[in-house]
């Protein structure tokens, strides 16, 4: 199968929608075993590593992240957050169909929301997909938040 | 005025012992009064030299609530001035770092000042001829805080021109600070990258208190380390098994309070004290390749040794930040109103260590201190809770009476058993202190 734009493009709306409708174990089947979601600390930030991020989660810290989520003696989500995504339309910047490779840039505006408050962020996902055995999958994605230096309250779910 | 301002009796009457008052947290008044007298007359953190390198390189920052800036001066010695134009009073800097050249020149009408503050020059300064220049506050420049000590690279400041020495502020609780920078072949840390920066609705001693609260984790954390440790156990790994640094990090959150209990806790004078006395959820890290070699390539192996086996879990310095020597972290509790308060959590690269050291630091500092952090999310949340609690008129005390004893005496280093809340009483006993230090009527107190 050859995939076309509109296959990316479908898949980073559907991959929105999943986390906004709090569908977090069919996300989680999204990704490659081996992939990173990582959210920069520092405007244009190239190390993962070395410096602080915001997020840089394996599967584990993913799987983790999402199994809390369910939990009985989840403090912080008791009443549970909220989130929307509002994208504009991907850009499409790369199309490797013989490495099966394919990469995404999209704008996003990030509503989450809990009891009385609601805050906005404005980021860029960066989606970096893998085509295997005929399914779209996650093998990367960086998340850079507009205003990645300000000072935050609780983000708990996923921009 | 209200009915704590100039009235040291009041101030002290809101600490007795095994309670404390609810207005020490949420009082307007008391912030104030915070403000002026306990973070002037105090040492207060306010960076790392290595923020600021080469001659002219500032950091903007504050102490309490006084907006300041450090700056490496000509003479490679770290300044600290109140970040105010004498003039007007406009911000001479309001970038979090840069770099000034020689001199700071002001953006509304360019008064110049050396970078020690001395005032240097003045655009058509004949304006002030037989104006009697020399005698207005403003002719001095730029005003520097009351005194500035770099101890091994961190820098604190006490605004007050007269005070308490740094020597006898910190004491011995200085081995905390000495043991992480030890921990650096070279002897000496660099700051990594920015700090994580995390929003609190709630007053800054709740986050300090909670420094050396061992009761909390293994119940306000369960969601997330118990559950790494959970999902580790249907991943058909055992206790004993070697464990991933993501797990190294978090599983030892939910050790049971005999854990806690056995760790122990010290406290010293003027505030300051430790968890983890005798080993912390720090202890059981794996060794990184290479750096026991250069570690003891530079002390010998004995000190070496002794060096790694210290694992102090948190040190908090009165009053207002807690360092991690084992992991290198720093978190600053910047106070911003009653009910607000800034956390920035800084890491440091230990000069000539192995990275990979650096990377369980960087690992350590999101995972469990960022906004995104799933552990910091029950943090604050405890916090914010608290904050908006302590409101209800029902009661009006806080208790901190956990292993309380009859005539506790802060001025003599104790250690303890690890779940003791003798440091909570040790930090209000320092605040009573330097609350009340210089106020009018302190005196009659007496
Ligand atoms: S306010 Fe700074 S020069 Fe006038
Ligand atoms: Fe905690």
């Amino acid at each position: 199968m050859s995939i076309t734009r509109d296959d990316l493009i479908d898949f980073v709306y559907d991959e929105a929608r999943m986390l906004d409708e709090g569908r977090f174990d069919e996300w989680l089947e999204l990704w490659l075993e081996d992939g990173h979601y990582w959210m920069p600390l520092d405007w244009k930030q190239e190390d993962p590593l070395h410096v602080t991020s915001l997020m840089y989660e394996d599967m584990f810290m993913l799987r983790l992240r999402v199994q809390r989520l369910t939990g009985a003696r989840t403090f912080s989500q008791k009443p549970k957050s909220r989130c929307h995504h509002v994208l504009n339309r991907p850009f499409v910047d790369e199309m490797d169909h013989e490495a099966g490779r394919f990469v995404t840039n999209t704008n996003m505006h990030y509503v989450e929301t809990r009891l009385d408050d609601q805050f906005l962020l404005a980021l860029t996902a960066v989606h970096e997909l893998r085509l295997v055995e005929g399914h779209l999958r996650i093998a990367n994605k960086r998340v850079d938040l507009l205003n990645c230096d300000a000072a935050f309250g609780n983000i708990q779910l996923l921009p | 005025m209200g009915r704590y301002t100039d009235n040291p009796q009041a101030v002290a009457a809101l600490v007795r012992g095994r309670e404390v008052h609810r207005d020490v947290y949420i009082d307007p008044e008391i912030h104030r009064l915070e403000m002026k007298h306990l973070f002037a007359n105090a040492w207060v953190f306010v960076g790392h030299d290595s923020q600021t390198p080469n001659k002219g390189d500032y950091f903007t920052t504050q102490i309490g609530d006084q907006p300041v800036i450090m700056v490496r001066h000509s003479d490679n010695e770290i300044k600290v001035l109140y970040n105010r134009c004498p003039h007007k009073g406009t911000k001479i800097a309001i970038d979090r770092t840069g770099n000034t050249g020689k001199f700071f020149r002001c953006p509304y009408h360019a008064w110049s000042f050396k970078t020690d503050g001395c005032l240097l020059a003045i655009p058509l300064k004949k304006g002030y001829d037989g104006t009697g220049l020399e005698e207005a506050e403003g002719s001095k420049g730029m005003k520097a805080v009351g005194a500035v000590h770099n101890h091994r690279g961190f820098v604190f400041a006490r605004l007050a021109d007269e005070g308490i020495s740094f020597e006898e502020f910190f004491g011995d609780s200085l081995s905390s600070l000495d043991n992480m920078v030890d921990r650096s072949p070279a002897g000496r840390l660099e700051v990594a990258g920015p700090p994580l920066r995390y929003m609190h609705q709630c007053n800054w001693k709740m986050l300090v208190e909670n420094q050396t609260d061992t009761c909390h984790p293994m119940v306000a954390h369960e969601s997330s380390a118990g559950t790494a440790v959970q999902i580790w156990k249907e991943m058909g790994y055992t206790e004993d098994d070697p464990k991933p640094p993501a797990m190294e990090i978090i599983a030892p959150f939910m050790s049971a309070y005999e854990f806690f209990e056995d760790m122990g806790i010290r406290t010293w004078p003027n505030g300051h004290g430790h968890t983890g006395v005798h080993h912390s959820i720090h202890s059981k890290y794996s060794e990184i390749p290479g750096y026991l070699d250069a570690l003891t390539e530079t002390y010998g192996a004995e000190k070496a040794e002794a060096i790694l086996t210290e694992n102090r879990h948190n040190t908090v310095y009165f009053p207002n930040i807690m360092i991690k020597g084992p992991i290198q972290q720093l978190r600053v509790f910047i106070p911003l109103a009653a009910d607000k308060t800034l956390v920035e959590s800084y890491i440091y690269r230990l000069v000539d260590a192995p990275d990979e050291l650096l990377a369980r630091t960087a690992m350590y500092n999101r995972m469990i201190n960022a906004p995104t952090s799933i552990v910091g999310h029950d943090d604050l949340e405890m916090y914010e809770r608290a904050q908006e609690g302590l409101h209800s008129d029902g009661l009006e005390w806080v208790n901190v009476q956990r292993l309380y004893e009859e005539d506790e005496d802060f001025d003599e280093e104790r250690v303890e058993n690890g779940t003791t809340e003798r440091q909570m009483r040790n930090q209000f006993n320092a605040w009573v202190k330097f609350m009340t230090a210089s106020m009018q009527g302190k005196e009659a107190a007496e």
